[in-house]
């Protein structure tokens, strides 16, 4: 039926072969040079430029006097009190949103696993955090935090769970966590939708011979559930806090970084720096100084990423 | 006995599930129900819960006195340049990881992981002086190439795990029976990878869409999208919590019902790949 011409195609071809390797050998780096260029020029150009502008006294609007000062900015920066301030921020901010996202996001999944009539209503949107700009989420909340007429404090008012109305955003002592709820419902969903496709991965069969050996459904979650889901829960987990620590749309929306210094986290300090006082010199050098500390993060996602790309 | 099952049903399923959908879409309900109650109402009487109290003022002031269909252009127009850019530069890179192993491949690889993880206000400015230098401040192809530096990376990986799903076998088949690879890739691959192309370029779409800070840095007076055009409804002495809320609603729903539409495939491609969300 086929066999003489794929007789021919086999044997034919030796020498053009050899010149269809080279060509082949060559063939991928030509097809990834657009990719490659394209982000050489607008990523890593610019990058580089940001780690020279962060030796430089730089403020923008005296573009002529900006000149070379070493390691001044970042002396300046470890003697700023407002860098550990915001060092340890944004400790808070990623310790404590990075866990609630996950848990709320296990709890939503593990409930929307179960067989239901309205689960593809209910998935859908549980999901709707994800889809919504920063923006409009940030403001979204200011409304609900309004000291005056927002609905949390009429909320908690009616119900006798405080007894005055608490200016949410404007407290120093709260405005903090009040960042870190909304946050932490931004991000949730992704989390449920990540372990809800890590929990469908898991065979029933599993949960059938637990139930005959008659474990209890806590067992049965830890023994089967946890680990089947511990991947998932990983590699989630570090692709967020990276998220979250770069995440300052919605902290600039919602407080701008205040009252004070109270909701200041790293890239929001650098971010401000450069953008009311143009202090591009400063702002850089504490981009730099911000990203040199989530590399740490950075390197082990990416260990685990590449492991994963060679199997 | 029948009852028992249900009321077990009722408190372990249905009422949680509620529970969590509440919270999920509570606040955006919400801002719903703000948007619809004049703007005078919310102050004295507070949000309407029912339709008695309804009324499009905030909707017709919006669409009426305020610029909000042009920044709806202005986000479009940034937002499909940079599905187009992120999407043409990625297809062929994909291919190349997942058809080829060449020496260089990992590290190449790793660029793109690794751009991906590092802060925006690393970038942010650097991109700022580069487009001043170059006279593109407040041009749509300032915010195009600087939500690109988020686009390109992402569409590289997932395209990159939609394209190693489809099997080699087919473009040797399609070679042996005359293609060249590219004929190949053209005829064979991107076909089959089409709807994985797709939900990649609606994913570039709704993050584009939903950027904030390139837009407030880059953009300005004359390319001003949605999300910038939002805060600026807040009105300069008093806050129009009912304007804002219209704003919001109006522009989020677009990529809201798109990320319903595509959600299903992408997580297939998120869980896969490895991608900022």
């Amino acid at each position: 039926m086929s066999s003489i011409d794929d007789v021919m195609a086999l044997e034919a071809p030796r020498p053009p072969r050899r010149r269809r390797l080279r060509r082949s050998a060559f063939l991928p780096y030509a097809l990834l040079t657009p990719a490659v260029i394209v982000t050489l020029i607008i990523v890593f150009a610019p990058m580089v430029e940001a780690l020279v502008t962060s030796f430089y006294d730089y403020v923008l609007f005296r573009p002529n006097a900006a000149k070379f000062v070493g390691f001044a900015n970042f002396v300046k920066l470890f003697n700023d009190p407002v860098f550990w301030t915001s060092l340890w921020q944004t400790a808070l901010w990623i310790g404590l949103t990075l866990p609630l996202q996950m848990s709320l996001g296990l709890i939503a999944a593990l409930l929307l696993n179960k067989e239901f009539a309205w689960r593809g209503i209910a998935r859908a949107l549980v999901i709707i955090p994800w889809a919504l700009p920063s923006v409009v989420i940030a403001l979204m909340w200011r409304w609900i935090y309004d000291p005056n007429i927002g609905i949390l404090n009429d909320l908690l008012l009616r119900l006798d769970i405080i007894r005055a109305a608490v200016p949410w955003l404007a407290s120093p002592d709260v405005a903090l966590y009040a960042v870190i709820a909304t946050l932490t419902w931004q991000g949730f969903p992704f989390f449920a939708v990540m372990i809800l496709a890590g929990l469908q991965g898991i065979p029933k069969s599993q949960y059938e011979a637990a139930a005959i050996d008659g474990a209890s459904a806590w067992r049965q979650f830890r023994h089967i559930t946890l680990p089947g889901i511990a991947p998932i829960l990983a590699t989630a987990g570090l692709l967020r806090t990276i998220w979250v620590a770069n995440s300052i749309d919605v902290i600039f929306v919602m407080t701008g970084g205040g009252p004070g210094y109270s909701t200041y986290t790293l890239p929001l300090f650098a971010f401000v720096k450069a953008r009311q006082n143009l202090d591009f010199g400063y702002g850089s050098a504490i981009a730099v100084t911000f990203t040199v500390i989530l590399g740490a993060v950075v390197a082990v996602y990416i260990a685990r990423t590449m492991r994963e790309v060679e199997r | 006995m029948k009852r028992d099952g249900f009321l077990k049903r009722l408190l372990t399923t249905h009422i949680p599930v509620a529970l969590v959908v509440l919270v999920a879409i509570g606040p955006f309900a919400w801002m719903i129900l703000t948007s619809l109650t004049p703007s005078e109402a919310i102050v004295a009487k507070g949000v309407a819960f029912s339709p008695a109290g309804w009324g499009a003022d905030n909707y017709v002031r919006l669409l009426g006195h305020t610029d909000f269909l042009g920044n709806m252009g202005h986000s479009l127009i940034v937002a499909l340049g940079t599905v187009a850019l992120g999407l043409v530069v990625s297809v062929t890179a994909a291919y190349a990881f997942s058809r080829f192993r060449f020496f260089g491949r990992r590290v190449l690889m790793l660029q793109f992981l690794l751009v991906n993880m590092f802060p925006i206000v690393l970038l942010i400015l650097p991109l700022f002086t580069l487009m001043r230098r170059l006279g593109l401040l407040d041009t749509h192809l300032a915010l195009i190439i600087a939500n690109a530096t988020v686009a390109i990376p992402f569409a590289v990986w997932m395209l990159t795990s939609y394209v190693g799903a489809i099997p080699k076998s087919l473009d040797e088949a399609a070679m042996i029976d005359g293609c060249s690879r590219l004929q190949a890739l053209r005829r064979v691959v991107l076909p089959l990878a089409l709807p994985g192309i797709i939900s990649t370029g609606i994913y570039i779409f709704i993050t584009s869409w939903n950027e904030y800070l390139y837009a407030l840095t880059l953009g300005g007076r004359h390319v001003r999208t949605v999300t910038v055009a939002i805060q600026t409804l807040i009105g300069e002495y008093q806050i129009e919590w009912g304007l804002l809320a219209a704003g919001g609603v109006v522009g989020a729903l677009p990529v809201t019902i798109l990320f319903l539409i595509v959600q299903r495939r992408l997580v297939g491609g998120l869980t896969q790949g490895a991608v900022k969300g």
